[in-house]
């Protein structure tokens, strides 16, 4: 590989939103035929460098050269022209249109009046080839997979001569398989000479596909190091600054069943879909998220009806009622916390207080300020909930993961407390939805420690992630989802990387197949 | 450019936003002013003077709030869980209709109860008649998402109309020589005087009590979070168990009693009869108070004595100087934009870039 001057350098880049230091001088240089990872947590700064770099923020201070010219600031089509591209991690792409149309789109003036698809297409097909990408061109988006789809968004910069590409958290959407696929024409691209930023917080990924590693914190660059040198440990620290310990699950023997869900079905989304959860067990339920999780979070919720089938919690059947399941001491964690797990505009106190409302914190249509304040001040303490001005401060402005530490809070405590009437005790049943989706590792490993405490002490606990690492860490048994089917729960020992992967694009091994029929 | 929510709102902004739309409000008038050819000072002067100047200035101005308060509280608790009411006007000639049905004359033939019997029952059916024409769009919007700003807007047509109708028919006054205006209330079905001399009458005593027990219901009771968090996020109030739709229809029946009740004590409070121009778009004029106070039921008491104020403030510059009596109208239509763009500047900032 040939290391001249590099692609890109970036010096000296700082700026600021209000207060918020988002990037304090970080200098960088990316060389050809490279890959860069860009590690941090959420609110490190990445986003924003990338923002910066791609021409939609100015920087407040700094410069920026490609290929050696000087990149004029806040010009997305000078970055675009200078051979910078990016693959979103929320596709833009427009799904009515071919694939085709979504490569050109943007690359013709309006006023061409006939439009060279011809020559368009050759180059596409050409490029498709030269990457080993292959793509048909007159498909229609919206019939892709997702895989599939990103290599379209990948064409696309391709196709714009992209020298630079950068990729953000590209793989949080794929199966390990299109993961596994993704890496490898990365590896091509790399070899034609591209270079790549690759943005993630997944250690593992970013040691297996970087030549080197930036980690940004809290705004600055703290190390670069070259991914030969660096382990997930080390990693971890300077990511967040401190040692981190990812907590180790220990094996439960599943207890008593606490939750059945029998043959439940929702036409497109759930078809017969059983499983059994045991108390002081964790089971996972693995899958690329949209094939029907959502559908079973929801009932497991109280939100919504199954047309046919039955959910008993304990003994009895339960209702479409997110009341209802509260009361039966049922902890709820939904996948979004800030659509469905809070609302933003009221106070953190009455956000925490929200579920028992009507309930323990009611007396004569009046909510009992006092225990309720309590109960959020016990939720804040006990988990850590930090605040610009504690209890009265809106939600709203709370970070991902103090958000999250509430509503895990708030389910855990409530649910604890309501089940049998006293506190400290872990809930009957935990269903957590995608539960350190967008947190940073040290929230994760709270969030984790969290379920594995409830479980420890005799919570049965559901949990529901497409993070496959974050299943293995933890689950005593894992069901995968594909399509809306649910393969029987099996012993996290009895499943393998592949085997889940196969389960996770809809073909159930055959072992499983001859389980089920047993 | 573009906007950006602001992490923490400051109260002491969302305290100032008001008054600085109030400000801004006579800023942008004032060319309004001038271009009328009128001094600016002596209009102002007269507004106010007129509005807020004298024991009879205040006496007109509370007498012209009365209805708005209540009409304001109507719309602030529907906007409070986003059910938006358009159509207290609609609910509040409805309120009235039903107030002189069960308390009117009508020649004789009228109930004849004891007052303390007839007067609760005229208030109740004018509340029952408001809060039934709400219920339906609300229902509508809740079982079918049918757009709830259409229905409630276009039902005050239909509601002028059925009272258009019920004046020139069942309950024209055969006494009116021809004008198209109820039967009146029976004597003791009227209001009280609150001031000797004027006509400020009970009425204000109801809407302020009112006031004071919303905002009191809103800040402590179960229903009043319930309304808030169906407000701000009816998935997030869903999955915490807050009965969505159960929320949304006492909302919308609270919302159409207060209109109705609005409608009731302005016959019983004043003419002590209906007639197609009893309201002066208090059912509109409902809307802008309950956004300039912010929602806030005790908000609504100021914002109604504002609006009344330039309102009846204008009435009587305009006998002074030649400055139509538009402005006023002129006057809160800015005031009520300027409140949106002064509330929308507390939560957001601009950023240029």
């Amino acid at each position: 590989m040939a290391v001249n001057a590099p692609v890109l350098r970036l010096s000296g880049i700082t700026k600021s939103f209000g207060a918020l230091r988002a990037n304090a001088a970080i200098s960088l240089e990316v060389e050809r035929g490279e890959v860069l990872a860009l590690l941090g947590e959420n609110g490190a700064g990445k986003s924003t460098l990338v923002s910066i770099l791609f021409g939609h923020y100015v920087p407040d201070e700094g410069s920026i050269e490609a290929f050696g010219k000087p990149l004029p600031p806040g010009d997305p089509a000078a970055s675009l022209a200078a051979g910078i591209g990016m693959v979103h991690q929320h596709f833009t792409l427009a799904d009515n249109l071919s694939v085709l149309d979504n490569v050109m789109l943007g690359t013709e003036p309006l006023w061409w009046g006939v439009s060279r698809r011809k020559a368009a297409r050759r180059k596409l097909v050409a490029t498709g080839e030269r990457f080993g990408l292959q793509v048909d061109p007159d498909a229609r988006v919206g019939t892709l997979s997702v895989g599939e789809r990103q290599r379209v968004e990948i064409l696309k910069a391709l196709y714009r001569d992209a020298r630079v590409l950068i990729l953000d958290e590209p793989t949080a959407v794929l199966t390990p398989r299109e993961a596994e696929s993704l890496f490898d024409t990365l590896a091509q691209l790399v070899a034609e000479g591209l270079s790549l930023i690759f943005i993630s917080h997944k250690l593992d990924e970013v040691l297996r596909v970087s030549n080197r590693i930036a980690v940004l914190r809290g705004g600055r660059l703290v190390a670069t190091l070259r991914a030969a040198d660096a382990d997930k440990a080390s990693l971890a620290e300077l990511m967040v600054g401190r040692e981190v310990r990812m907590p180790e699950a220990k094996p439960h023997a599943p207890g008593a069943v606490v939750c059945v869900v029998a043959n439940i079905r929702v036409r497109g989304e759930l078809h017969d879909v059983s499983l059994s959860l045991h108390a002081g067990a964790i089971t996972a339920i693995a899958g690329v998220s949209g094939n029907g999780q959502q559908a079973l979070a929801d009932i497991l919720c109280g939100l919504r009806a199954p047309e046919a089938g039955s959910v008993r919690v304990g003994d009895a059947a339960m209702p479409a009622s997110p009341a209802a399941w509260i009361a039966a001491g049922v902890a709820r964690v939904p996948e979004d916390r800030h659509a469905v797990g809070t609302i933003g505009d009221l106070p953190l106190w009455e956000n925490a207080m929200a579920e028992h409302h009507a309930t323990r914190f009611a007396r004569g249509g009046m909510v009992r300020r006092g225990p309720a304040r309590a109960f959020a001040r016990r939720v804040v303490d006990g988990f850590d909930v930090r605040s610009a001005r504690g209890l009265d401060t809106a939600v709203r402005s709370l970070s991902g993961g103090n958000m999250q530490k509430l509503v895990l809070g708030r389910a855990l405590l409530g649910a604890g407390e309501d089940a049998r009437g006293q506190t400290g005790r872990a809930p009957l049943l935990i269903v957590a939805n995608q539960p350190t989706w967008g947190l940073d590792i040290g929230a994760v490993a709270f969030v984790h420690q969290q379920l594995l405490d409830a479980c420890a002490q005799g919570s049965a606990v559901l949990l529901i992630s497409d993070d496959l690492d974050e299943i293995f860490a933890l689950a005593d048994r894992i069901a995968v989802m594909h399509a809306g089917h649910l393969t029987p729960a099996r012993a996290t020992s009895a499943w393998t990387l592949a085997a889940i992967g196969l389960a996770m694009a809809g073909s159930v091994p055959a072992a499983m197949v001859a389980d089920h029929a047993a | 450019m573009r906007l950006e929510a602001r992490t923490e709102v400051s109260r002491l902004m969302l305290v100032a936003a008001p008054f600085a739309a109030v400000a801004f409000t006579l800023l942008v008038s004032s060319l309004f002013v001038a271009w009328a050819g009128a001094p600016l000072s002596q209009t102002y002067a007269l507004i106010f003077e007129g509005g807020f100047g004298s024991r009879f200035a205040w006496s007109e101005t509370l007498t012209r709030a009365t209805p708005l308060i209540l009409t304001g509280l109507s719309v602030a608790v529907a906007f409070r869980a986003r059910l938006f009411n358009i159509g207290a006007e609609g609910q509040l000639y409805a309120g009235a209709l039903a107030a002189v049905a069960v308390g009117g004359l009508h020649g004789g033939a009228g109930f004849d109860a004891h007052p303390a019997l007839l007067y609760p029952a005229m208030m109740a059916a004018a509340m029952v008649a408001g809060a039934l024409l709400l219920l339906v769009p609300a229902l509508l919007r809740i079982r079918l998402g049918v757009d709830e700003v259409v229905t409630t807007l276009l039902l005050n047509f239909i509601v002028l109309l059925f009272v258009s109708m019920m004046l020139d028919g069942p309950m024209k006054d055969p006494t009116a020589m021809g004008w198209p205006q109820s039967v009146a209330l029976q004597d003791a079905m009227q209001l009280e005087k609150l001031i000797e001399r004027t006509r400020v009458h009970t009425g204000l005593l109801w809407a302020l009590t009112l006031a004071g027990m919303l905002w009191f219901l809103f800040r402590y009771s179960t229903f009043g979070f319930a309304v808030r968090a169906v407000g701000a996020n009816p998935r997030g109030a869903a999955f915490v168990g807050v009965p969505v739709a159960r929320t949304m229809v006492l909302v919308a029946l609270l919302s159409g009693a207060l209109a109705g009740l609005a409608g009731a004590i302005e016959v019983a409070g004043r003419a002590g009869y209906v007639t197609l121009d009893m309201s002066p778009g208090y059912g509109y004029t409902g809307i802008v108070i309950a956004m300039l106070a912010g929602l806030n039921p005790l908000g609504v008491v100021a914002a109604a004595v504002f609006v009344a104020g330039v309102l009846v403030g204008a009435d009587s510059m305009s006998r002074g100087v030649a400055v139509p009596t538009y402005i006023a109208d002129v006057i809160v239509a800015i005031a009520l934009l300027s409140m949106l763009v002064a509330t929308a500047f507390a939560r957001y900032r601009l950023r240029w870039q």
